[in-house]
C-alpha cells in the first residue's frame, strides 16, 4: 500500500529487551497472587495445619501424664497429611486452569520458551509453598510443644518436622504442577495426584497375603508413610521399616524430576 | 532485515484422518492489511496457531521474519496475536492480566495502562474478567496483542461481538498499523467489513488456498462484474447481431428479461468499440459492480462444509386438509435468458454452471 513503508517495516520506540527466566518468574508470580483460588486454598492450608496441630494434641493433653510417647511435634502430621490435598489442587491448576481457559496460547506466544515457562511456574510455586509451610509447621510445632507441655525436643526433632516436611510439601506441589501440564485436565490432574497419594494405601490393605512383600513395600513407600517418616513416630501406616525422613525426600525428588521431563516433552511436543 | 512477513511453504496440518490445512504456500507482507478467508472449518484459526508455533506442522513450514516462531529472539515484541479472546482466566482482572503478559515479555509495567487506553478498557481494568461482555473481552484479546507494540499482528475474528464503533476503532486501527509498515494478518467472516479493511487477500477452502491476490483483482476475477447493453429500439432486431460481435471478441452476452444484454468478459470500451464498429447505436451501457461478499460466496461455494437448511418442522406440522384448493400448482419455469442461478452472482465466463464446477 505504501511503498516506502515496505522498505523500512515497523520500529517500535519501546526498548526492546530479551525477557528472561526473571521475567517469566515475576509473571507467574503476578498470575498466583491475582487470583482468589490460591488465597481460598492457601488458606485452607492455614487453617488445616495450624487446626489440627492444635486441637490434636490439645485432645490427647488431658491424659498425658502418662508416658511421653511421640515426640510433640508429631502431632503436626494430620494437619500436614491434610494440608497436602490444598497443595496438590492449586499445583495441578497451575496449568490445567491455563489449558482449560486457553491462557496458555497466550502465555506460550507471549514466551516461546516452554522450558522458561515450566521453570517459572514451578520456582514459584516451590517458594511459595516451602515458605509457607515452614511458617505454619514452625508455629504448628510451637504450639504442640507449649500445649503437651513436654520439653523442648532438640533441633534433630525440629528440622525434619519443619524443614524437611515443607521441602516434601513443596516437592508435592510442583509434581502436582507437572501432572497438571501433562494431564492438561483440573479435574483429572487432581484425581492423578490424589490417586498416587492415596492409592499405594488403599491397593496394600486390600493386598491378599501371599503379595506380602508388594504390600510391605506399598505400605512403606506410599506418600502418608513417607510424611509420617519426617516426625521418627507413630509406626504408622508403614511397618516401621519405612525410609526416613531425608531418604524420602531424595525418593520424591526423583519422581519431580521424572514427571518434570514428561512435562516438557509435553509441553514441547504436543499441540497447544 | 526489516522485512517482517510471514512465509508459509507447503503448510500442511492433520488432526488424525482430518487435513485441517493442505498445502498452503503464501506470503503475507508488511504494509497491507491481509485479509484471510475461509467458510467455517477451512483452516485459518488452525494456520494462525502454527505460526505462532502452539501447532505442530504435519509438514511443510511457516516462518516470520525468516525464522520459525519458536526459534525468534524476543518474539513476542515481533510477533502479537489475538487468537481467542475468550482465553483469559475468568478470575484475574484484565489490569492483572496484562500485566503478567507485560512481564513474561519483558515490557515495561507503563504499557499496560497505555493499551487499556488504547481498547477503552481502563475503567474496567480492576474488574474481574469473568464479568466482561462478549465485546469488552474482545478488547482485552486486542490490548493484549498490541501489548509489545510488535511488526507482525495476526488477529482471528477481531471484530466478533464488537458494537458499530468497535468495528469502525478496529478497522481504522488495522490500516494504521498497517500504514506503520506492519505485517496485519485478519480473518472474519465480515466481507463487507473485509472490504474496506483489507488490501490483500488470502482465500482457504477446505484447508486449501483458493486465491492470494489484491481485493480489487479477487473481485473482479471471481465475479460477477458484467456490463448492462441496451441497443436503442429501433435497432433491436440487431441485438444479436451484437451478441455474435462479443462473443467473437471472447466476452460472454446474456439476454435479459427486458431485451438488454449481459455482458461478462470484456470491458465496457470494449463493447462500445464493437457496437461502433457494428454501426449499432447503444442506449444504455452500463457497469455492475459484484461486492466482495458476492465473489467470496463464489469462490468458495463449493467448500464450504457446513450449510443450513431449512427448519421444516415436519415431524410438528399437524396433518391438514389433503386438498388445497389455492394452491396452484406452479407450471414449468420459463427458461430464463439469464441462467438459473444462486442468490450469488452469476458465473464469470467460461466457466461451468455452479454445481459442476471443478475446484481451481
Ligand atoms: N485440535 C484439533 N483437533 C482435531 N481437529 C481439529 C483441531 N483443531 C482444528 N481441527 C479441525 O480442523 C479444521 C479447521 O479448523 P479451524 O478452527 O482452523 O477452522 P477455521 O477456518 O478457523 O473455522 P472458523 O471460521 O469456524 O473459525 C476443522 O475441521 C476442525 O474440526
Ligand atoms: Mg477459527
Amino acid at each position: 500500500m505504501n511503498p516506502d513503508t515496505d522498505v523500512r517495516g515497523y520500529v517500535s520506540p519501546i526498548e526492546v529487551r530479551r525477557a528472561h527466566l526473571g521475567d517469566a518468574i515475576l509473571a507467574e508470580w503476578t498470575k498466583m497472587r491475582s487470583v482468589r483460588s490460591t488465597m481460598w486454598t492457601l488458606g485452607a492450608l492455614v487453617v488445616v495445619v495450624l487446626g489440627v496441630g492444635t486441637v490434636i494434641p490439645w485432645a490427647v493433653r488431658t491424659d498425658a501424664p502418662g508416658p511421653q510417647g511421640d515426640p510433640p511435634l508429631a502431632y503436626g502430621f494430620f494437619g500436614v497429611l491434610l494440608g497436602t490435598v490444598c497443595v496438590i489442587t492449586l499445583g495441578a491448576l497451575s496449568f490445567s486452569s491455563e489449558f482449560g481457559t486457553g491462557l496458555i496460547r497466550t502465555t506460550l506466544t507471549a514466551c516461546p520458551s516452554r522450558a522458561r515457562v515450566l521453570a517459572a511456574k514451578t520456582a514459584v510455586y516451590f517458594c511459595l509453598v516451602f515458605a509457607l509451610t515452614l511458617v505454619l509447621t514452625v508455629i504448628a510445632g510451637i504450639f504442640e510443644v507449649v500445649i503437651i507441655n513436654s520439653p523442648n525436643p532438640g533441633p534433630t526433632v525440629w528440622a525434619p518436622a519443619t524443614v524437611g516436611v515443607s521441602v516434601y510439601m513443596a516437592l508435592l506441589g510442583v509434581l502436582s504442577l507437572a501432572v497438571g501440564a501433562m494431564v492438561r485436565h483440573a479435574a483429572g490432574a487432581v484425581t492423578a495426584m490424589l490417586g498416587i497419594v492415596l492409592l499405594p494405601l488403599v491397593v496394600a490393605m486390600f493386598l491378599p497375603r501371599p503379595l506380602s512383600g508388594v504390600r510391605s513395600v506399598l505400605l512403606n513407600y506410599s506418600i502418608p508413610s513417607q510424611l509420617v517418616s519426617f516426625y521418627g513416630a507413630f509406626g504408622g501406616f508403614a511397618n516401621g521399616s519405612q525410609p526416613s525422613g531425608w531418604v524420602s525426600l531424595w525418593i520424591l525428588l526423583g519422581v519431580v524430576a521424572l514427571a518434570m521431563a514428561g512435562a516438557y516433552v509435553a509441553l514441547d511436543r504436543r499441540d497447544v | 532485515m526489516g522485512l517482517e512477513m510471514i512465509e508459509a511453504a507447503g503448510l500442511t496440518k492433520r488432526y488424525g484422518a482430518k487435513t485441517a490445512v493442505h498445502d498452503l504456500t503464501f506470503e503475507v507482507r508488511p504494509g497491507h492489511v491481509t485479509g484471510f478467508l475461509g467458510p467455517n472449518g477451512s483452516g485459518k484459526s488452525t494456520t494462525m496457531r502454527m505460526i505462532v508455533g502452539l501447532d505442530r506442522p504435519t509438514s511443510g513450514t511457516v516462518t516470520v521474519g525468516g525464522r520459525p516462531f519458536r526459534q525468534t529472539p524476543n518474539a513476542p515484541r515481533k510477533v502479537g496475536a489475538l487468537l481467542d479472546a475468550q482465553a483469559v482466566h475468568g478470575g484475574r482482572s484484565a489490569r492483572n492480566h496484562l500485566l503478567s503478559l507485560a512481564q513474561l515479555s519483558g515490557i515495561p509495567a507503563s504499557r499496560v495502562e497505555e493499551v487499556l487506553d488504547v481498547v477503552g478498557l481502563r475503567d474496567v481494568a480492576g474488574k474481574r474478567s469473568k464479568g466482561f461482555s462478549l465485546g469488552m473481552g474482545q478488547r482485552l484479546g486486542i490490548a493484549a496483542a498490541l501489548l509489545g507494540d510488535p511488526q507482525v499482528l495476526l488477529f482471528d475474528e477481531p471484530v466478533n461481538g464488537l458494537d458499530p464503533e468497535g468495528i469502525y476503532w478496529v478497522r481504522t486501527l488495522m490500516k494504521r498499523l498497517a500504514a506503520e509498515g506492519r505485517t496485519v494478518l485478519v480473518s472474519s467472516h465480515l466481507m463487507s467489513e473485509m472490504a474496506v479493511t483489507a488490501d490483500h487477500l488470502l482465500v482457504i477452502g477446505r484447508g486449501r488456498l483458493l486465491a492470494d491476490m489484491s481485493v480489487r483483482e479477487f473481485i473482479s476475477r471471481n465475479s460477477a462484474d458484467f456490463a448492462r447493453v441496451r441497443v436503442a429500439d429501433d435497432a433491436a432486431g440487431r441485438t444479436g447481431e451484437l451478441a455474435a460481435a462479443v462473443a467473437e471478441a471472447g466476452g460472454r452476452a446474456l439476454k435479459e428479461p427486458d431485451g438488454a444484454l449481459r455482458v461478462t468478459g470484456i470491458d465496457l470500451p470494449r463493447i462500445s468499440d464493437l457496437a461502433h464498429k457494428a454501426d449499432i447505436r447503444l442506449w444504455e451501457l452500463s457497469p455492475h459492480h459484484a461486492s466482495l461478499e458476492e465473489a467470496y460466496m463464489r469462490l468458495t461455494q463449493d467448500v464450504v462444509d457446513y450449510r443450513s437448511t431449512d427448519d421444516e418442522l415436519a415431524g410438528f406440522t399437524p396433518p391438514e386438509d389433503e386438498a388445497h384448493p389455492l394452491d396452484t400448482a406452479p407450471g414449468p419455469p420459463e427458461v430464463p435468458e439469464v441462467p438459473a442461478q444462486g442468490w450469488y452472482a452469476p458465473p464469470p465466463p467460461g466457466q461451468a454452471p455452479p454445481q459442476t464446477r471443478s475446484r481451481p
